[in-house]
């Protein structure tokens, strides 16, 4: 048995050779279609690995939620036109829920920043000090205001690269200078480092951090003393997301006094939420993607099967001699399905090639990161061969149902 | 009685359209072991029809076809597939080479089928290629070779198995007289070895190296003798 399909092989290769043009362009569909499926989802999966490093980002199991436009009257007001989430709401939900690890708050205003002679328009974070913590900040210089800092409500700052690379010549040294937000001198205690775009791509790095009382009570000066403008909140374990978004909901609801059937004055969404958005678009891109190769690949197919019915009429006498001198039905069934999976194992391995090859020149030229895993390569190998099998089943068992005696007499 | 082959009142009926063909009329046939025949008869008389049934190619619709002791007549495809492997060797009119492929692989192919190990395999062809005088040929392809070293590559092939019966249908049909007496001489050895071997031909003087010659009329036998050979029957 072992002789006989390394013969088949042999011979099914050799038969290839001989036809190599015709070898080439039968092969050429399942080349496109397994070049396609392998270069579409390496690049499907480097999107996705880059949409998951910039939720990253955002810290670890995060939980953000935000006031929701309100309706008074009928009338709709834009979003974070209310001011319905308090400090109070944040330290509550932490003493109520055992689920969450931490909660932040935080409030933002764009204002200008002024360093000396330099200025730039940023957000500026009025934040608690687990704001940081929470949203996983790091710093490449200096280091984090504390509760005492946020207790006396001090003039310190924390700086974003973008605003860095805005109000410091190049080697110029932040840390410790003193920096003017409404005129009010804030010195800068830490740069944090960059963090990149965000999922709505926002520039998550032209950010001025404060402490919340400070922004509150010397930089903003806010009218309704207490409210924010987002509450944060972090479990340990990703799978106590779903539960502790619910309690958020309930205990939030219950401070707000929300009557049944009264819509939520505020938004809860997680970090994987938000993550899906992005997945789903390229999800339908690479289901778009994977239809056209499997399209290409059934084309191949059906070119496969086509040149084996080919094959076997033009071999209808060496399929009669092999069958006079003692080839069973299995046995000539065999060879012309080894020889359509050779086919089309070539050019699966040919598309793996071509595939594996325009993934890199897409990373050179376009700059997108792609990603070409194992798996990928071997189920594009694997459905190539099945390719070959599932359409060599029809010609093959052509070939093994002919008749000896007119196989032998045709011309 | 050694009988190699017993035809007991053989049946074929064709139907080709609405009409039944009676290709085979009940045939009666005994061929002993080690028995050189040759069967005559013009087109439509029913030989090849007779031919393919005793090569296991075929069954006849009625009547018993005994080889080598063995009922053939009710076998499936595949174990007919595995008699003619092990019993019957077949040389034809056109060679039927497999092409592009070399003496010793053509030659090979019956052991192929039958899963010997690839050593044994070329060991026994090139040992068969050496019978028929084409040592040295092994890695010719059919269209390196003439004619008569093609026939005689494919009564290798028939060989390799060590068949109890050699077929050959027209064999020097295609041939020239020089080739055919060659060829002829070489199945006139392989009888003398013991090999029981059917002649089907049209040509007289092919068939006298036969020592038996049985003629079909109509889908019967219509003579069946005895000759002394060829020295016999060139001597008339």
């Amino acid at each position: 048995m072992q002789a006989f399909l390394w013969l088949t092989i042999v011979t099914a290769l050799r038969i290839l050779g001989r036809n190599r043009l015709r070898a080439g362009l039968t092969m050429l569909g399942i080349v496109i279609g397994v070049g396609a499926v392998i270069a579409m989802v390496s690049i499907g999966e480097g999107a996705k690995q880059a949409v998951q490093k910039q939720i990253a980002t955002m810290g670890t199991n995060v939980i953000m939620i935000w006031p929701t436009a309100t309706s008074v009257g009928g009338v709709r007001g834009a979003q974070g036109g209310a001011v319905t989430l308090t400090v109070a709401d944040a330290v509550d939900l932490k003493k109520k829920i055992p689920a969450l690890s931490d909660t932040a708050w935080m409030k933002r205003d764009i204002l200008q920043i002024v360093n000396g002679h330099r200025n730039d328009n940023s957000p500026v974070n009025g934040a608690s000090p687990s704001y940081l913590s929470i949203r996983d900040w790091a710093f490449s210089t200096g280091g984090p205001f504390t509760q005492a800092d946020m207790d006396s409500a001090a003039l310190v700052a924390l700086l974003g690269q973008s605003v860095v690379d805005e109000l410091f010549d190049p080697g110029e040294e932040p840390l410790g200078s003193v920096i003017r937000i409404r005129n009010v001198p804030l010195r800068v205690i830490g740069v944090l480092s960059p963090k990149g775009q965000s999922t709505y791509g926002q520039d998550q790095d032209d950010v001025v951090i404060i402490p919340f009382t400070t922004a509150e009570r010397k930089v903003f000066g806010t009218l309704f003393l207490g409210t924010v403008g987002w509450i944060y909140a972090s479990t340990d374990r990703a799978e106590d997301l779903p539960d502790a978004v619910e309690q958020i909901r309930e205990v939030l609801r219950t401070r707000h006094r929300l009557q049944h059937g009264q819509p939520d004055d505020f938004t809860i969404r997680t970090q994987v939420e938000l993550g899906q958005v992005q997945e789903g678009t390229s999800q339908t891109l690479t289901v778009m993607l994977m239809a056209i190769a499997s399209v290409s690949l059934l084309v191949g197919g059906i070119g496969i099967m086509n040149i084996l019915l080919v094959s076997v009429t033009e071999r209808t006498r060496e399929i009669g001699v092999r069958m006079a001198v003692g080839a069973k039905r299995r046995h000539i069934m065999m060879q012309f399905l080894i020889e359509a999976t050779t086919l089309s194992v070539v050019g699966g391995c040919m598309g793996i090639l071509l595939g594996v090859l325009s993934a890199w020149l897409t990373t050179v030229i376009a700059g997108w990161p792609t990603i070409i895993s194992g798996h990928t390569v071997a189920a594009a190998f694997a459905f190539s061969a099945a390719v070959g099998l599932f359409f060599g089943l029809y010609p093959a068992n052509k070939a093994a149902r002919l008749n000896p005696i007119e196989a032998l007499r045709y011309e | 009685m050694d009988a190699l082959i017993i035809c007991e009142d053989i049946w074929k009926i064709y139907r080709v359209g609405d009409v039944d063909v009676q290709a085979l009329r009940g045939l009666n046939l005994t061929i002993r072991r080690g028995e050189f025949v040759a069967i005559m008869g013009s087109s439509g008389s029913g030989k090849s029809t007779l031919m393919n049934i005793l090569g296991c190619l075929d069954q006849p619709t009625k009547g018993q076809y005994r080889l080598n002791g063995i009922d053939v007549g009710h076998l499936q495809p595949d174990r007919l597939a595995e008699i003619r492997n092990q019993q019957i060797g077949f040389v034809f009119q056109s060679f039927n080479l497999i092409p592009r492929t070399s003496a010793l692989e053509n030659a090979q192919l019956p052991l192929f089928y039958r899963g010997l190990p690839l050593k044994e395999q070329k060991s026994l062809a090139s040992a068969a290629l050496q019978r028929v005088g084409l040592s040295g040929r092994e890695h010719h392809s059919p269209t390196q070779l003439s004619g008569g070293q093609q026939q005689r590559v494919a009564i290798a092939r028939a060989l390799v198995t060590s068949p109890s019966l050699l077929l050959a249908d027209e064999p020097t049909g295609n041939l020239d007289t020089q080739s055919s007496q060659e060829i002829m001489e070489i199945l006139e050895g392989l009888n003398r070895e013991g090999i029981t071997v059917i002649l089907v031909t049209h040509e007289i003087d092919i068939a006298a190296y036969a020592s038996r010659q049985i003629t079909i009329k109509d889908g019967r036998v219509l003579s069946d003798q005895a000759t002394e050979g060829r020295s016999h029957i060139v001597s008339m």
